[in-house]
């Protein structure tokens, strides 16, 4: 049977403002009922390619073809007349809006609007693909999962035959996975044609019929599924042979220095973030936090850097209770927390400060002096921009105009130069280029042969394993278990972060997640869980 | 009572027009400031088109032609206020806080130097008497006519666009992407939904109704006279507050307007307080919005909430 | 066919300016000036039976630099509406919108009054006295002015723009109120009381200018340099990064706006205390709106501050001898002119921070290539092309 092409991409280029290269003479063949691998590294220009066969942004240079003709993509209403329905990777829907709402929206019909018989419909094709879903049901209320049902029933409805995923399955169990890989065999079953973008090689070669490599804005290849193999299309998307070994340093494990019990942490809507989560990191090592995206990891960061009120537990300092501290006065005892959000920007730099200006960001308070100390901090934004390789025009360059490794390595840089005694980091190579990932572990390791506590909050499991001592794994906001990195293996992590499996009621006579050197005896330990207790009723609950 | 009611409810257009006007706009994601400057534009048109008849027809004026024609001219020198807004936010993504208040500044200004300089007040008085008639037999109908037949056609105009707004936003198509717009405009983009088209047409239409309530002030509530205009200006940032206390939504303004109207008129009605206590009790209407913006932002739910992206320009390749 | 196609590409698309240069930036502000001030002048010779086209730009000027007195007056409210505008100043660069400062300017000549009717004229108090309670009593008013918003946003997230907006209102019918105390009978103004006040340095002119400018040198050393000034552009960026870092958010709001309040109050001290001696709701000029958009113009930097303070000041006085000389009725034309001007300033803004790029006719022919050679993208690779740019993509096309 001779394959006929769907849509055909020719010397597409895209340019950003400040002569960001996102796409440069890319070529890309998608065939009609096959399943078509995007696969490239964070910022190889994947989603931005999409986003201009979507109509979202529009090329700069080059030709789309659909059907074997030429087309303008101008918006995505464009797009959607030539059937083609991209699934973002951040879900754009209305969260005030029900399912159904946001399904019929934008969709041009003669006929009246009336949303039961979108009700009916958006059912009807739910059935006849194997998804789960309320029409009625508000956006705001559901899962990230129903979220994404949402999204591809949209572009269903809409009769799309070209449908794009964004990297479907990051925010996706492992199960949840299996039944969005059922559906989407299914739909080509149906003779639809599906792109979906992903960087993990084993779902690669399980759903895919093709794959096409993008590397630096640059398309590299494309490879018959069958006929290649994960390290294949591994030096395809690196390019050169780096060798992945992150290095694991042996150090020598001091008395706890973060000592957490019971802690219970709410999220802004009320339910349980952290559920009575007790565990502890040591001075000179590295624990790993492993979840699902939004399992509570964001809550934990805030609780401990004294950014959120606690429901109830402790978190000892060296000994010392932090709980109900102000902020400052946790950064003050050496307690350094650094969030990477997805935007990047959105904790802990002020995108249109310069490095300087950044770089005094909790230390510009110190002195009496009415005025801030510039000039120190311009020294140290030079040293730093030194010392990590931070390309950047000049030291008062807004930060904003840096490109996103580069930004990291300001926030983590700085975080490091205060000279803390623990660090909390959360992704903090969400996004980055290998090189600059491994400056990333280079300084966290520099700071576990200080005798630095860290707690490192990842996504990528492999990393994880190389680089820390213990990974604790957490699924909605309950420990699953804490292990060795040495010991374990992937499976058993991702069984953890699924809630199969749960280690902590193994060994019945320890009690988990507490130091047998505690810097404080179990008196003292009873005696400061009272006091939190007596506090809280002073106050009225801690809110 | 039954007075204080009457003459609040005969006020109240002047918000219900301002405030039905404005939440359209916001339900677009646009914060029009400009809706002061635009109500008294509203005014000028309107009252041009009456010089304009009056002197044509003055012998014996066709009230429908008369108030169709005043009407027509209020909504497009408010839709000529509510272009220049939308331009300048929608195509040239300019700030709309900053935007809003050059319009109200150009508008008020405009409005005054409009009309010394070109309008012909001489039969205000007369077009105001049929524009403002009542049905004449209200008053014999009891409690009944007497609160709800006793006003102008601009009042039942003024409600009639209230109860339309609220079908349109929540029952139609058109409504639904209007909604999306104001909340999240990336999303409704990527559905295909035109943006600025929708942004335009909200600010078009909004200020358009909003222009009514100017015109409404000078030729039905005070009866043709120019003297009182400036307080046109005061009665649109009340408009404003007015969305607020109404929670955005249409059919709470009608009753909203009526409330902040009897707090307006309560100085006049009561008789028997100085002149000081008049002036005092004048003073709460703006002192009940800070209450209700206080409560509202104290306990406030999340379908109580503003339009996600009020105030906020869309641009599509953002990053 | 292939005609649609062109007619469908887009004639341009918008693009961010990464960066600007200055020159070109004051460039384009002149350019929307000037033609804000050409239509300005052509609206005003049409309308005015007496003035044409040229004897606007004559008068503009000479009514602001005509004589020395003007020049004095052009200063004082030049530098009066700077004062408003670097009260405004802290608080928009935390993002707070306040929209109040009518209010805290009036409620600050308010409450001077009264201390001058109290204590001067009815008390007996010598001036000095007066002085005294005066500076104190204004400028603590027009703090609780401020500081009642920002109390409600820092604690409930309470929408400061329309709180602040209620509260011009609340100032200004207080302001009636106390007319109606004072001057029962009268017909809504009230007598100056010329024999307190704050006493003149050099003449009429020079106290409110100087006390402006030193407010000027301040606000540059506290936005720029201080700690203060540091805390509250981190607010202003991100609240969360700012908490983050250890901020007290709601302390740094709740001060900013103290310092806010406080510079408006100097401003009423001013307006009362020293030039008018005397109270009415609408002593503020509408400076506090003005202000706003004399801050946003200046993208909140004090520096350039001063040159929208002046230039919108200088339209403002010149204007207002154009009216005269002109024969307009009232002051209405004067609000015209500036709001052409400000339309024209705030759509220049969009060509500072954005720019079209127009598609390039050389590329709008590629697509007619194509078509010509076949609608089949393959067969363009066989036949050897006209543009050496085509070609190379040809030869791409073939892995």
């Amino acid at each position: 049977m001779e394959k006929q092409v769907a849509i055909e991409l020719k010397n597409i280029c895209k340019y950003f403002p400040g002569k960001v290269v996102a796409n440069k003479n890319v070529n890309l063949t998608l065939y009609k009922g096959e399943i078509l691998s995007l696969l490239g590294e964070n910022g190889s220009g994947k989603t931005t390619l999409m986003n201009m066969i979507s109509g979202i942004y529009f090329p700069d240079e080059g030709h789309i073809f659909i059907n074997g003709k030429e087309v303008v993509i101008r918006s995505p209403k464009d797009a959607f007349d030539y059937k083609i329905g991209m699934i973002h990777q951040h879900f754009k829907l209305v969260d005030i809006f029900t399912a159904a709402e946001n399904i019929v929206l934008g969709i041009h019909e003669n006929k009246k609007y009336n949303i039961k018989e979108v009700n009916s419909r958006v059912r009807e094709i739910a059935e006849r693909y194997g998804f789960d879903i309320d029409p009625k049901k508000k956006i705001y209320n559901m899962s990230v999962s129903e979220k994404q049902t949402v999204e591809i029933i949209k572009v269903l409805y809409r009769g799309a035959d070209i449908l794009i995923l964004d990297e479907p399955t990051a925010v996706l169990t492992p199960q949840e996975i299996e039944k969005l890989f059922a559906v989407l065999r299914k739909m080509r079953e149906d003779g639809k044609s599906i792109i979906i973008i992903t960087h993990k090689l084993n779902e690669v070669m399980e759903i895919s019929d093709r794959v096409s490599i993008l590397r630096k804005g640059e398309y590299i290849g494309t490879v018959d599924t069958a006929k290649t193999n994960q390290k294949e299309l591994t030096e395809m998307m690196v390019g050169k042979k780096t060798d992945l070994k992150i290095e694991r340093i042996k150090t020598n494990l001091d008395k706890p220095l973060l000592e957490i019990r019971n802690l219970t942490v709410y999220k802004d809507d009320g339910s349980n973030a952290i559920d009575d989560a007790s565990f502890y990191i040591r001075g000179g090592e590295i624990l790993g936090v492993a979840g699902i995206a939004g399992c509570g990891q964001k809550e934990l960061c805030e609780a401990i850097a004294g950014l959120r009120p606690i429901k109830s537990g402790l978190i000892m300092h060296k000994g010392e209770n932090i709980i109900g501290l102000p902020p400052k006065k946790i950064i003050e005892k050496g307690v350094s927390m650094s969030f990477i959000p997805e935007d990047r920007l959105g904790m802990g730099l002020c995108p249109s400060f310069s490095i300087t200006d950044n770089m005094m960001l909790k230390t510009y308070s110190k002195g009496f002096s009415p005025f801030v100390d510039r000039k120190s901090a311009r020294a140290r934004a030079k040293a730093l921009i030194e010392k990590l390789e931070i390309i950047t025009p000049s030291s008062e360059t807004p930060v904003r105009r840096l490109s996103g490794g580069n930004v990291q390595k300001v926030l983590v840089g700085r975080e490091i130069e205060a000279g803390p005694n623990v660090i909390i980091t959360a992704y903090p190579v969400r996004g980055l280029d290998i090189n600059s990932s491994y400056v990333i572990y280079d300084i966290l390791n520099e700071q576990k042969k200080k005798g630095t506590g860290i707690l490192f909050i990842g996504e990528d499991l492999d990393v994880m394993l190389a680089l820390c001592d213990k990974i604790m794994v957490i699924c909605h906001g309950k420990i699953m278990g804490i292990v060795h990195a040495e010991k374990t293996t992937k499976e058993d992590l991702g069984l953890m972060m699924t809630g199969s499996l749960n280690l902590t009621e193994e060994k019945k006579d320890k009690i988990f997640g507490i130091a047998k050197d505690s810097n404080l005896t179990e008196e003292e330990w009873q005696i400061a869980e009272e006091k939190a207790k007596q506090n809280d009723t002073e106050n009225g609950g801690n809110d | 009572m039954t007075d204080l009611l009457v003459a609040a409810i005969s006020l109240s257009a002047v918000f219900l027009f301002g405030c039905v006007g404005e939440i359209i706009t916001e339900k677009g994601g646009n914060l029009n400031l400009g809706i002061p400057g635009i109500m008294c534009m509203g005014a000028a048109g309107g009252c041009w088109c009456v010089s304009l008849y009056m002197n044509n027809f003055n012998a014996n004026p066709v009230g429908v032609l008369l108030i169709l024609f005043s009407i027509f001219g209020a909504v497009v020198f408010a839709m000529f206020a509510g272009l220049i807004y939308s331009f300048l936010t929608t195509t040239l993504k300019c700030n709309q806080n900053i935007t809003g208040l050059a319009t109200t500044i150009f508008g008020t200004g405009f409005t005054q130097f409009f009309m010394t300089n070109f309008a012909d007040v001489s039969h205000y008085d007369a077009a105001s008497k049929i524009i403002a008639a009542k049905l004449s037999f209200a008053e014999d109908l009891g409690w009944f006519g007497k609160v709800f037949l006793n006003y102008g056609v601009l009042t039942y105009i003024a409600i009639a666009i209230a109860i339309c707004t609220a079908l349109f936003l929540n029952r139609t198509k058109h409504g639904l992407h209007l909604r999306a717009v104001g909340e999240n405009p990336a999303t409704a983009d990527a559905t295909g939904i035109n943006v600025s088209l929708y942004k335009y047409g909200a600010i078009l239409i909004g200020s358009g109704v909003a222009g009514l309530g100017g015109f409404f002030y000078i030729m039905d509530y005070i009866g043709g006279s120019w003297e009182n205009a400036a307080t046109i200006e005061a009665f649109g940032w009340l408009s404003v507050a007015l969305v607020i206390f109404t929670l955005w939504r249409p059919l709470f303004s009608i009753l909203g307007s009526i409330i902040f109207a009897m707090f307006y008129i309560f100085a006049f009605k009561i008789t028997g307080i100085s002149q000081v206590g008049t002036k005092a009790i004048e003073l709460l209407p703006y002192i009940i919005t800070i209450i209700v913006l206080i409560f509202t932002s104290i306990f406030g739910k999340k379908n109580v909430q503003p339009p996600a992206s009020l105030g906020l320009n869309y641009f599509r390749e953002d990053r | 066919m292939a005609e649609i196609k062109v007619a469908r590409e887009p004639l341009f698309h918008i693009v961010k300016r990464p960066n600007i240069p200055v020159w070109k930036k004051l460039l384009y502000y002149a350019i929307a000036i000037v033609a804000a001030l050409i239509i300005s002048a052509v609206f005003c010779a049409i309308s005015s039976d007496v003035g044409d086209f040229g004897d606007f730009f004559k008068y503009l000027f000479e009514g602001v630099i005509g004589t020395e007195m003007r020049i004095w007056l052009f200063f004082r409210e030049g530098m009066l509406l700077l004062g408003v505008a670097l009260a405004l100043l802290p608080a928009f660069k935390m993002k707070f919108w306040n929209l109040g400062a009518n209010g805290q300017v009036v409620i600050s000549c308010l409450v001077s009054y009264a201390v001058m009717f109290y204590f001067g004229k009815e008390g007996g108090s010598s001036n000095a006295t007066v002085i005294v309670i005066m500076i104190v009593a204004s400028i603590s008013a027009s703090i609780l002015w401020a500081v009642i918003p920002a109390i409600f946003k820092a604690f409930f997230n309470t929408n400061e723009t329309l709180f602040t907006l209620m509260m011009n209102y609340i100032a200004e019918g207080l302001v009636l109120l106390m007319i109606k105390v004072w001057a029962p009978s009268g017909s809504g103004s009230l007598d100056p009381i010329p024999d307190f006040g704050l006493i003149d340095i050099g003449n009429v002119y020079l106290l409110t200018i100087t006390v402006v400018a030193i407010i000027s040198v301040f606000s540059y050393f506290y936005l720029n340099k201080s700690k203060h000034g540091y805390e509250l552009s981190v607010v202003g960026e991100s609240v969360n990064t700012a908490k983050y870092a250890g901020m007290n958010v709601k302390k740094i709001v709740i001060r900013t706006m103290v310092l806010s309040g406080a510079i408006c109050g100097i401003i009423g001290l001013l307006l009362t205390g020293n030039i008018n001696h005397s109270v009415h709701s609408t002593m503020h000029g509408n400076m506090g709106f003005t202000a706003i958009i004399a801050t946003w113009l200046a993208q909140f930097n004090p520096l350039t501050t001063i040159g929208t303070c002046f230039l919108i000041t200088f339209i403002s006085r010149g204007m207002n001898f154009v009216k005269i000389k002109f024969h307009f009725y009232d002051t209405s034309i004067v609000n015209v002119v500036i709001g052409f001007t400000y339309f024209f300033i705030i759509a220049c803004s969009f060509f500072i921070s954005y720019k079209l790029i127009f598609k390039k006719k050389e590329k709008k022919a590629m697509p007619t290539d194509f078509m010509v050679d076949g609608s089949q993208a393959e067969t363009v690779a066989e036949k050897p092309a006209t543009k050496t740019k085509s070609n190379k993509k040809g030869v791409k096309n073939n892995d």
